[in-house]
């Protein structure tokens, strides 16, 4: 029962967590700040989700997608980040925004 | 409880799928796109978690692991495309 709750309140925390970084995504003014909201997806929102299924299932796999994410996150983002200097997007200035 | 919580966490990812759709199409440059595709790859990932809780198969964790493979690859790939021209030197 314990376990069982647990897993819920995990699931609705990951997935809330995946909710506000697509919210982020679509909201915020310019590209280099849009880059910092999918990160929460890959680590908070994810690392919640899979934690509430290697308990559920009670096996330890899941863990291998999440060491996986982590380590793969920090090189898309800064391949990513990488593509804003050669496409000349400017950070947009606070009071404009 | 375990139901009503997967089916919330459904709704809240599968939302989250049409907000990251918006940005991949309206995304004004190609760079908001790529990183719209990178989302969308990890909210599958999410999705397929989600799916595998409420079928109570293991099967769907092997499907998230390969999607989390190949989107990460995906992902260097076309930032290496459009940034050099080509893929291979």
């Amino acid at each position: 029962m314990l376990r069982e709750i647990l897993v819920a309140l995990l699931l609705i925390a990951g997935a809330a967590l995946v909710l506000i970084s697509a919210i982020g995504l679509v909201r915020l003014p310019d590209y280099l700040s849009r880059l910092h909201a999918p990160t929460k997806t890959s680590t908070l929102g994810l690392g919640c989700l899979l934690l509430a299924s290697a308990l559920y299932f009670g096996t330890l796999h899941e863990l291998l997608v999440l060491v996986f994410l982590f380590l793969t996150a920090p090189i898309s983002a800064q391949l990513l980040g990488g593509l804003e200097v050669k496409d000349g997007i400017k950070p947009t200035e606070p009071d404009e925004a | 409880m375990l139901n009503l919580a997967v089916a919330l966490a459904l709704t809240l990812t599968g939302m989250a799928l049409l907000l990251t759709g918006e940005r991949l199409l309206y995304g004004p440059t190609l760079p908001d796109r790529i990183m719209a595709l990178d989302t969308l790859y990890l909210n599958a990932v999410a999705l397929l978690v989600l799916l595998g809780i409420h079928f109570d198969s293991a099967l769907y964790f092997e499907a998230a692991l390969f999607i989390a493979l190949l989107g990460f690859i995906s992902t260097v790939a076309l930032c290496r495309f459009v940034s050099r021209g080509r893929l291979f030197e």
